[in-house]
């Protein structure tokens, strides 16, 4: 799915802030991305949506090499992937349905299958009756789930977010997390970057770490197996193939 | 309606858009009167042209020795021999369609307006010959003056050449003068555009590069852009077209009512008037690609 060849990054003359960066995320996998803040995440996952160029080394994405592919290409690519942003990064002048039709209205999808799957998705994370709200109008957590159904509304193949949870409790960062996982048993790649140690250690999943630019891989602990049980229902069918009910965990 | 026509770019609500409407009402109000200037003039020299080639004018003076000074009836009957002994040399000249003089009556309407009708009865008047060519023939001027300078006096012959030359060289000249004025017009224009697009591309800079993120083509943000600045310029085109024309039918009101004998027919004729609409849908054109270049220019620094 994606892989990082000794990656080197560095702004400017600035000094390295990523060295020697090796992992393969498989097609399907799930991990995390911690470390303390400054150590990187943000550069790396930059490199991943291709935001960045790096300074050394080969990154391969859906089994192409970015440095050879022409810049006309990327966008399919970048098509291929959602990003979740920790600041959301919505479009204020733009109503939620909107926001979350962006990525389908870039792709050159029909405006009546647009809106079927837009309100479907946004009904599913408990923003019906928001479906024209701007976002300056819609609370932190309204916000985030707008940011999220925007991300995965094409079904990426690799979805990446940054810092998903820093600014909700607890709980709804577990329920986001659930939502990652559904999407991840379908297929997509999952990549989440994050502080939250207490909210990781709830999922069974492989981490890379960074600390200083240096990135290592921590295998997930099975210890943690239990809190998958409470995994959420089913999702929406412009994700699943189906209407399975539930929706946004109550 | 949910989902109405919208931009991703929230350009709508930017303060270049209204500088860039008035800019471009002020440039096709400038391009509309210079193009209609230089068609208006481009019409009258052709009108021109084509009323004088093939004409010669011959002049007889009424007193040969002293041309123009004061009137002496004595002269009068000469003067009409001398006008029929021309006529006779010209129509026997080969090449020469038409020979017939000016009456009284003509040369008097056509000072009139100069000089008035009470000192127009007491000047001497030269007679005038108009004559036509036969298209395709070419009598040798120099030699015909020769001969009518010899075979009467006071004749002299004019065929109009250093006239024409004149006024072919003033309407290239202007036309070109009007034509800097375009093109000055709209490059001023274009800059403009320049301008309101990287302008609006540094206010838009985070929502520009969230789009390129999340995988819009470098075209998909140009047409936001395009689309935004055709919005803007046809507004600004349509006042400035609603300017023009009514500047130039200000003016044809008043050279219409000037022109009465003084000053040539100086109107754009209808097929013309019909062209000037075209100025602000030329521009928007051009807008809109000056403004695609721009876009696809600066993202073309973006990874």
């Amino acid at each position: 799915m994606i892989r990082f060849d000794n990656i080197g990054l560095r702004y400017g003359s600035g000094p390295e802030v990523l060295s020697r960066v090796n992992f393969t995320l498989k097609p399907g996998s799930f991990h995390f991305l911690t470390g303390a803040s400054g150590a990187g995440k943000s550069s790396l996952l930059r490199l991943m949506y291709l935001g960045l160029r790096p300074t050394s080394g080969t990154i391969t994405l859906f089994g192409r090499d970015v440095a050879t592919l022409k810049r006309a290409d990327l966008p399919a690519l970048r098509r291929q992937m959602g990003v979740v942003f920790q600041d959301f990064r919505l479009l204020d002048h733009l109503s939620a349905l909107d926001n979350v039709a962006l990525p389908l209205r870039m792709a050159g999808t029909a405006e009546a299958e647009i809106r079927e799957h837009v309100v479907e998705l946004l009904e599913w994370v408990g923003l019906g009756a928001h479906l024209e709200a701007k976002p300056p109008t819609l609370s932190g957590g309204q916000q985030q789930r707008v940011a999220i159904a925007r991300s995965v509304i094409n079904r990426p193949r690799l979805l990446l977010a940054d810092e998903p949870t820093g600014n909700v409790d607890d709980s709804i960062g577990m329920r986001l997390l659930y939502l990652f996982e559904e999407l991840n048993k379908l297929g997509t790649t999952v990549m989440i970057a994050t502080h939250n140690e207490g909210l990781i250690s709830r999922f069974p999943h492989p981490r890379l770490h960074l600390d200083r630019g240096t990135l290592t891989v921590i295998p997930a602990e099975a210890s943690v197996a239990a809190a998958m049980t409470a995994v959420a229902s089913g999702l929406p069918a412009v994700l699943a193939g189906s209407l399975t009910g539930g929706g946004w965990p109550p | 309606m949910m989902f109405r026509h919208r931009f991703d770019l929230p350009l709508v609500e930017d303060a270049t858009g209204r500088f860039l409407i008035w800019i471009m009402a002020v440039m096709v109000y400038l391009g509309i009167v210079a193009l209609a200037g230089a068609l208006v003039l481009a019409g009258m020299a052709s009108r021109w042209e084509n009323g004088l080639t093939g004409r010669l004018t011959v002049q007889i003076s009424p007193q040969p020795d002293t041309p123009g000074r004061g009137s002496d009836p004595e002269m009068v009957a000469p003067l009409v021999q001398r006008t029929e002994v021309a006529l006779a040399l010209l129509r026997a000249t080969p090449g020469v369609l038409r020979a017939e003089p000016v009456t009284a009556a003509t040369t008097h309407k056509l000072l009139e307006p100069w000089l008035g009708t009470a000192l127009l009865d007491d000047l001497p008047l030269p007679a005038l010959i108009d004559v036509q060519v036969a298209p395709g023939s070419d009598p040798e001027v120099p030699a015909l003056a020769d001969r009518l300078a010899r075979s009467v006096a006071g004749a002299h012959l004019d065929n109009h050449a250093a006239w024409l030359d004149d006024l072919r060289r003033l309407a290239r000249t202007v036309q070109l003068v009007a034509l800097a004025v375009v093109v000055l017009v709209g490059t001023a224009a274009l800059v403009a555009v320049v301008f309101a697009v990287r302008t609006g591309l540094a206010i838009h800079s985070p929502v520009v590069e969230l789009l390129h993120i999340m995988g819009a083509s470098d075209r998909y943000v140009a047409r936001q852009f395009q689309a935004h600045v055709v919005g803007l310029a046809l507004r600004g085109g349509m006042v400035g077209l609603a300017l023009g024309l009514a500047t130039l039918g200000l003016l044809d009101r008043a050279t219409g009512e000037a022109a009465a004998g003084m000053l040539p027919v100086m109107a754009l004729p209808p097929p013309q008037w019909l062209a000037l609409p075209a100025v602000p849908l030329v521009a928007a054109a051009l807008a809109a690609v000056t403004a695609r270049w721009t876009v696809l220019r600066v993202l073309a620094a973006l990874p």
